[in-house]
């Protein structure tokens, strides 16, 4: 089945008429001639964006695998609890507020611990901790485009329950991604059930995507599974054992019958990056964590 | 030596003007006295050109339809004689504090700094506006002349050396004095009957008749008369109170006209802070409360006042009325007074204002003012005290942290820092807290825990597969709130593979929870 195009030439104004049929080469060298859609510059020869600068991960092995961290980039971290997600956030962290970059952690769920941070040696002092509270009055008025999936009537009763807390994370993030000047903004949804991570809209994931472009913030989502979709520059999953504990584990007797949680073996898995113009290929790498009290 | 006096006529208008200057193209008397005996006690020219004079009753004075009434308030007048006298010391360190509404201030040298007189004069006039207040400007070699030129000329009078007498011939015998009151009145009756109705005629009197007839002030009045009276003046060094009053004759209700008040008392401020190149660090707002009382059916405001305090503290020194506004906006929105508001007081603690040389190889940072309202908008969502950085107390109790205002390091905190490579060590296993921490109900086999279920988390529930522990801790014996438990790590297999908790048993209570996941 062919179908016409029909192009107006500038010069006489007359409508000039193409067969779709035609051979595509033949098309195209057709369409050329024609003066006023000579100057459209096909998609095969725009120019290239400049790569991102890319910040280190602060752990050698994810600086290996993905080439760092990507400014003014939507990155994400997904995985199953225990899969070493917060490990990996605490060492971003760490390593940004060690260059003495500001940095934000929106806390959905309240579950960081400050403990842990001190012996990832964070410095408290360039950090801002954001703390949900579901059980905040103060909720703000809700956004036309949240409402609309937060307020669907089908939402089960256990995503109802993260609603404000997601509701103040979007609200949070906006205001950090335009106060500029943050070095890393890490949104923790770790705890959030895969549901209710789902609810968050797509418009606010590009909204934020859009604001974090051409600015020097790294901006980092963690879940247990992807909620960003194409809106995430870079996406690693971490994984343990499926189901032996001693690969996973790593156990120390001292003695009999007492033993000591010495830390976990870890699996980050590099799924897609949007940043290299070649097609995505998955690839691993092994991690190692020690427990706080190691020193 | 040269000297430049700044006058403001019609003070106590002007006052009022000072923070309402809309009003400036109307009509305005203000009235002193208490109700119902209030008379006129000052007009501005709008208000004399429709033939109201000072001393008229308020009764007589409200059968003119465009005329706005305004009571006089000491509050204002100092507030609006502040601004004043940070004018004349924007100019000149060495200034005297004349009359409520009038300056004095050296100028000697000052031409490199400032340029001729005659600009130095404008720019004077120019800042006074600045500050809300309409001033007469005059310079001249001696501070009494300059003084009487600013008040008997309106706008910027220069007067060189030697031409005193002859400029100042012209002008009514009532600018010699500063007040009115009873001297006053007499001598001016006394020289009318002469038939002296000027300085000049005044000047060319003989100085001895005049000194047998009118005494040791007549001699001193008609020396000033001739522009040759000699006097130092005496600098004042006043304290650095940056506050502006408002008294309110109907009380507010509502946040938004108060957002208006309060720009207008942050302008003031801000002006009067970059006049001495200070800013501040700290804001206090206070306002009088009026409390509502049912009386025969109707609401009427109480006589018992109360009043509401709220102090912005700001981590860096900064001057810029628009963020001062919205932060006080946020704070008054999450933190309503409760009741009409009748008088405000807004003051600004000074400080230094901060210099900083941004680098361009240092990390970035927010800028202190936008970050400063991000927090304060980010602490109107999620509630007071849960936006901030973390402070970890001295201490082994579970969460032994508390949550501090957000500074970033300054780029010289930066700079000094930023020299050491980044310490790159093996990542930490992490805990993720559950707060409030989970109840558990735990099944112990060799007093280990063999079991677990957790009813909030449905996770967290089955066989434990592997544990470790206990770890015991305990500590505040001494104190009510002391703590004593038992920490485990436990392993549990989910369908996702192997997760990691630890488990917590308070030996006070016997109770178990589940504190945290390992991640």
């Amino acid at each position: 089945m062919s179908s016409l195009l029909v192009c107006a030439q500038p010069a006489t104004g007359r409508p000039e008429a193409f067969r779709t049929t035609e051979k595509p080469a033949l098309l195209l060298k057709r369409l050329s001639t024609v003066p006023h859609l000579s100057r459209v510059t096909p998609a095969s020869r725009l120019e290239v964006r400049p790569a991102p600068e890319t910040v280190s991960s602060g752990i050698a092995e994810i600086d290996a695998l993905t080439g760092g961290l990507p400014r003014g980039c939507l990155t994400e971290i997904y995985g199953p609890a225990s899969s070493g997600r917060t490990s990996l956030l605490l060492a971003t962290i760490a390593a940004a507020t060690q260059r003495q970059e500001a940095c934000a952690l929106v806390d959905v769920s309240d579950a960081f611990d400050p403990q842990s941070a001190a012996a990832a040696k964070v410095d408290f002092k360039n950090l801002l901790w954001v703390r949900c509270d579901p059980e905040s009055k103060k909720n703000p008025p809700r956004r036309r485009g949240d409402t609309k999936k937060f307020s669907s009537a089908q939402a089960n009763r256990s995503s109802r329950a993260w609603e404000p807390c997601l509701e103040q994370t979007l609200k949070t993030t906006d205001l950090l991604l335009q106060s500029s000047g943050l070095g890393l903004i890490a949104i923790d949804l770790g705890d959030i059930p895969l549901e209710a991570a789902r609810r968050i809209p797509l418009t606010s994931w590009f909204r934020f995507r859009r604001a974090v472009e051409n600015t020097p913030t790294v901006l980092l989502v963690v879940g247990q599974a992807p909620c960003a979709r194409t809106c995430a520059s870079l996406l690693l999953r971490m994984e343990g054992q499926r189901s032996a504990i001693s690969p996973q584990l790593s156990v120390r007797k001292i003695p009999e019958p007492a033993q000591l949680l010495e830390g976990l073996h870890l699996q980050v898995e590099f799924v897609r990056s949007r940043l290299e113009r070649k097609p995505a290929q998955s690839d691993r790498a092994a991690l190692e964590t020690r427990a706080a009290w190691t020193g | 030596m040269s000297f430049a006096a700044i006058f403001v006529p019609d003070f106590p208008v002007e006052a009022v003007l000072h923070l309402e200057p809309e009003l400036r193209s109307r009509a305005v008397s203000v009235l002193e006295g208490k109700p119902p005996l209030q008379k006129i006690w000052g007009l501005n020219d709008n208000a004399r050109r429709t033939g109201l004079e000072i001393d008229m009753t308020r009764l007589q004075a409200e059968a003119w339809p465009d005329l706005v009434l305004r009571c006089r308030s000491a509050l204002q007048e100092s507030a609006a004689h502040a601004a004043l006298l940070a004018c004349a010391q924007s100019f000149s360190p060495r200034v005297e504090d004349t009359a409520c509404d009038t300056v004095v201030l050296d100028i000697s040298g000052m031409e490199s700094l400032f340029g001729p007189h005659a600009k130095l004069a404008r720019d004077l006039a120019r800042r006074a506006s600045d500050l809300g207040v309409e001033a007469n400007v005059a310079v001249a070699s001696n501070p009494d002349v300059a003084t009487i030129a600013a008040r008997g000329f309106s706008g910027v009078t220069v007067i060189a050396a030697g031409q005193e007498q002859e400029r100042l011939g012209n002008l009514p015998l009532e600018v010699l004095f500063a007040n009115q009151n009873n001297e006053r009145n007499q001598f001016l009756d006394t020289l009318e009957r002469w038939g002296i109705r000027n300085l000049r005629a005044f000047a060319a009197l003989p100085e001895m008749a005049i000194s047998e007839r009118l005494g040791k002030r007549g001699v001193y009045l008609q020396k000033l008369a001739r522009g040759a009276t000699s006097r130092t003046i005496v600098p004042v060094d006043p304290p650095l109170v940056f506050e502006e009053v408002v008294e309110l004759e109907c009380p507010l209700v509502l946040l938004e006209p108060l957002a208006f008040l309060l720009n207008r008392l942050l302008e003031q401020i801000c002006a009067r802070l970059s006049a001495r190149a200070l800013a501040t660090q700290e804001l206090r707002l206070k306002l009088e409360l009026g409390q509502e009382e049912e009386s025969g059916g109707t609401r009427v405001l109480a006589r018992r006042a109360q009043t509401f305090t709220r102090t912005l503290r700001l981590p860096v020194p900064m001057l810029d009325a628009k963020v001062f506004l919205k932060l006080l906006q946020l704070d008054l929105q999450a933190n309503p007074p409760g009741a009409p508001i009748k008088k405000i007081w807004l003051s600004a603690e000074p400080a230094k204002a901060r210099a900083a040389q941004g680098g361009l190889f240092l990390p970035p940072s927010p800028e202190p003012e936008k970050l400063e309202l991000t927090l304060a908008r980010i602490s109107g969502i999620v509630g007071e005290g849960k936006v901030g950085s973390v402070e970890l107390l001295d201490t082994h109790r579970p969460e032994g942290f508390r949550i501090e205002h957000f500074t970033p390091a300054t780029p010289e905190q930066k700079k000094s820092k930023a020299n050491g490579d980044l310490d790159r060590n093996a990542v930490i296993t992490a805990l993720r807290m559950f707060r409030p921490r989970l109840s558990a109900t735990v099944t112990l086999r060799d007093g280990k825990p063999a079991l677990i279920s957790c009813p909030k988390k449905k996770e967290v529930q089955g066989e434990v597969i592997w544990q470790a522990g206990p770890w015991r801790s305990s500590g505040d014996w001494w104190q009510p709130n002391s703590w004593a438990r038992d920490e485990w790590d436990i392993a549990l297999q989910t369908h996702a593979g192997v997760a990691l908790y630890r488990l917590v048993r308070d030996l006070l209570t016997g109770r178990w929870f589940v504190e945290g996941t390992y991640d």
